[in-house]
């Protein structure tokens, strides 16, 4: 603890807190049931006297949601993907946007966690167990639509490298068989990282926890961790290696994932600016449905001084630098497609930008106004304590990041080269219900994740106490030196 | 009562209870200077500097967790090369005595070489990626796996939580324990000992039955 160069700053733990109090506060979230009562929301109309809480109604609609995706999926794998608005010239729709979308949202988690941790930041330590855990969930959101679009997902193993009797293996020069490889080692690496890190945690609320069944089953996860300092000491190292080895990761997906557009020769896709854009942007993306998610949750389960303004400061100051590299991306591909002098560029250049004679090109300034121009309120100190002013903006991302992919997607496929081969993409109702039944399975995993497992790191929280404990002794000290001087 | 081992149980360690990392700090290092060897700590956080206090170090997990990116990166390499290229048999091999020798058809070991646009059956730059991401995948499970198993776990069973005070260790209360494998145990004096230390509690405790 001592060997962190960097005081902690204080206002990274706000109100009066020891160990026993962190371990109720959080712990209780999981351990007793009650607290997510709170607060109470009387249901209008007839049934008088009915209440819910902000649990019930976010699972509920989550649960609606995972309905209607298994709908969808449902039909889907009955009538095969016809239904979608696939169709030439666009073979790809709504299932590579939402997947690149997806994939983006995860990657903040990633971030957190790993780069964060080498940076030595320690208010990632209040925030990383559910952005964790949104990586997890969004990567599974994300994994369903190249599965489903290979239209037969029972026969996906295909994929894999497997000695098989046609003697044939997958193409590794192609960038599909590379996000094979790195989408399902970056859910393999993040789901070991999340459970590292849960260890320590599940043999607190082992030890917490009076009802049997909670025991029993936190008893086993922790697989009978002891807090053993030997058993600390490569735990250490162990999380160390983890995060060192997610960092590259992570900036590897959103690459190869960008790789699968940028290695095409479709107008608006062969740009080398892709990776690097593409993982600002997934950072933008990302660090928006965390804050879309920490200040309801933060709210309804008084964690206030827990994830504190200073965290959601930081957080949109990450959004606004990020947000400014996306913005400059765009720029850059105005820019590349004016200077190449390539017609088909030039074209495409036209058919974005031009919002009076293009059909798509509304899509494009919705992108620059969400993305671009709403982002900017940041800027001022006090648009970043507003939470109202946050949570819009955080929206409007999420809006903005969807519409990046919209942009990149159907107006390059629709005008490609030959006008004979031009056409129009009409994503159908079942590409809708699959994206709102995403969305829907992500709300109902985060809020069962919520109740079953701590959303904030116990341990870490711990640690962050005594860092601000020792940094308060060190001031203590320093004024008490001049006096024992004299 | 079985098989002729004696499964009674027998002392395990005597456990003392602190309230502070400072104070079992302090306790590990004079427990160590009184002579005991076999000396445990348990900790809700790691507390830094306490492994150095216990004279422990232990470097393996790197090694374990290189071992596993440089196999990932030759398996995944060796992969490509094989299922894209392989060794490459001819059907015949020309003689300098006017005939052919017939080779017999090759099993297997020239993989599925295909001529795609072109490209060089091994395509080093469009092989990297997965090669990569094997790298990352198996150093990643030689970091977890290995911390999991340098460290023993999973441990369902361990006599430590005969101790009451361990259901502290994961919470608030920070422990150190004198084993029973001291060649200086004595749970008399130890107990004294440590209770000299200014703990919270100093419990003996023994294995459970049947272990």
């Amino acid at each position: 603890m001592s060997s962190n160069p960097t005081p902690v700053d204080p206002a990274l733990l706000t109100g009066e807190y020891d160990e026993a109090k962190l371990d109720s506060v959080i712990g209780n979230i999981v351990l007793d049931q009650k607290t997510h009562n709170y607060p109470e929301i009387a249901v209008p109309g007839p049934i008088k006297g009915l209440k819910t809480n902000p649990w019930q109604i976010m699972f509920g609609l989550g649960f609606l949601g995972l309905n209607a995706l298994l709908l969808a999926v449902g039909n889907l794998l009955l009538s095969g993907i016809g239904i979608w608005g696939n169709n030439q010239p666009v073979g790809w729709g709504f299932d590579i946007i939402n997947f690149v979308w997806w994939i983006g949202i995860g990657h903040a988690g990633t971030l957190i966690s790993a780069v964060l941790l080498l940076l030595r930041q320690r208010w990632r330590n209040s925030i990383n167990r559910f952005a964790e855990a949104m990586t997890i969930f969004a990567v599974m959101c994300a994994g369903l639509y190249p599965l489903l679009h290979t239209g037969r997902p029972w026969v996906a193993y295909w994929l894999f490298p497997y000695p098989n009797v046609l003697g044939m293996w997958p193409q590794f020069r192609s960038p599909l068989i590379w996000d094979v490889f790195a989408v399902s080692t970056y859910m393999t690496v993040s789901i070991l990282f999340w459970f590292v890190g849960l260890i320590p945690d599940f043999a607190t609320l082992r030890d917490k926890a009076t009802a049997a069944i909670p025991r029993f089953a936190y008893g086993a996860l922790s697989m009978g961790w002891t807090g053993n300092a030997k058993h600390w000491h490569r735990y250490e190292q162990a999380s160390l290696f983890l995060a060192a080895l997610s960092t590259p990761l992570v900036l590897s997906v959103h690459t190869i994932v960008s790789y699968d557009f940028a290695m095409g020769i479709v107008p608006g896709w062969n740009v080398t600016i892709f990776p690097p854009y593409f993982v600002a942007g997934a950072v933008f993306a990302g660090f928006a449905m965390v804050l879309t998610f920490a200040i309801p949750l933060r709210k309804w389960y008084k964690l206030e001084d827990l994830i504190t303004m200073k965290h959601i400061d930081w957080m949109c100051k990450v959004m606004l630098a990020t947000g400014l590299i996306v913005f400059y991306g765009y720029i850059m591909e105005v820019f590349f497609a004016f200077y190449s002098g390539e017609p088909a560029e030039l074209a495409l250049l036209h058919n974005r930008v031009n919002l009076f004679n293009a059909p798509y090109s509304w899509a494009f300034w919705i992108l620059i106004l969400t993305n671009g121009i709403i982002p900017q309120v940041l800027w001022h100190p006090k648009m970043r304590q507003n939470l109202g002013v946050i949570f819009t903006v955080c929206m409007s991302i999420s809006i903005g990041m969807w519409f990046e992919r919209y942009v990149i997607i159907p107006i390059s496929l629709t005008r490609d080269f030959l006008p004979s081969s031009f056409g129009f993409y009409t994503p159908t109702i079942w590409d809708f219900l699959m994206f709102g039944g995403t969305i829907g399975m992500f709300l109902f995993l985060m809020f069962l994740f919520v109740r079953f497992l701590p959303m904030i790191n116990m341990f870490e929280m711990k640690e962050l106490l005594h860092q601000l404990h020792e940094h308060h002794h060190d001031d203590h000290h320093g004024d008490k030196e001049p006096a024992a001087n004299h | 009562m079985s098989h002729g081992r004696d499964t009674s149980p027998k002392p395990y360690a005597v456990v003392a209870e602190f309230e502070t990392p400072d104070q079992l700090l302090s306790a590990v290092e004079r427990t160590k200077d009184a002579g005991y060897r076999d000396v445990e700590a348990y900790s809700p956080v790691p507390v830094h500097g306490l492994t150095d206090k216990m004279g422990f170090k232990d470097d393996r997990l790197w090694l374990i967790c290189f071992i596993g990116g440089v196999t990932g990166a030759c398996l995944g390499m060796a992969l490509e090369w094989y299922t894209s290229a392989g060794i490459l048999i001819p059907n015949s091999i020309r003689t300098p005595f006017g005939f052919s020798l017939p080779v017999p058809a090759p099993t297997g070991v020239d993989g599925y070489a295909h001529n795609t646009g072109g490209k060089p059956l091994f395509s080093l730059p469009a092989f990297v990626p997965v090669a990569y991401e094997l790298t990352i995948l198996l150093s990643a499970f030689g970091a977890t796996f290995g911390m999991l198993g340098l460290n023993g776990l999973p441990k369902p069973h361990n006599p430590i939580f005969n101790a009451s005070a361990m259901r502290g260790a994961s919470q608030n209360r920070y422990i150190l324990s004198v084993e029973a494998t001291d060649p200086n145990y004595n749970e008399v004096e130890l107990s004294q000992f440590l209770n000299s230390l200014n703990p919270l509690s100093v419990e003996a405790i023994k294995t459970s039955e049947g272990y």
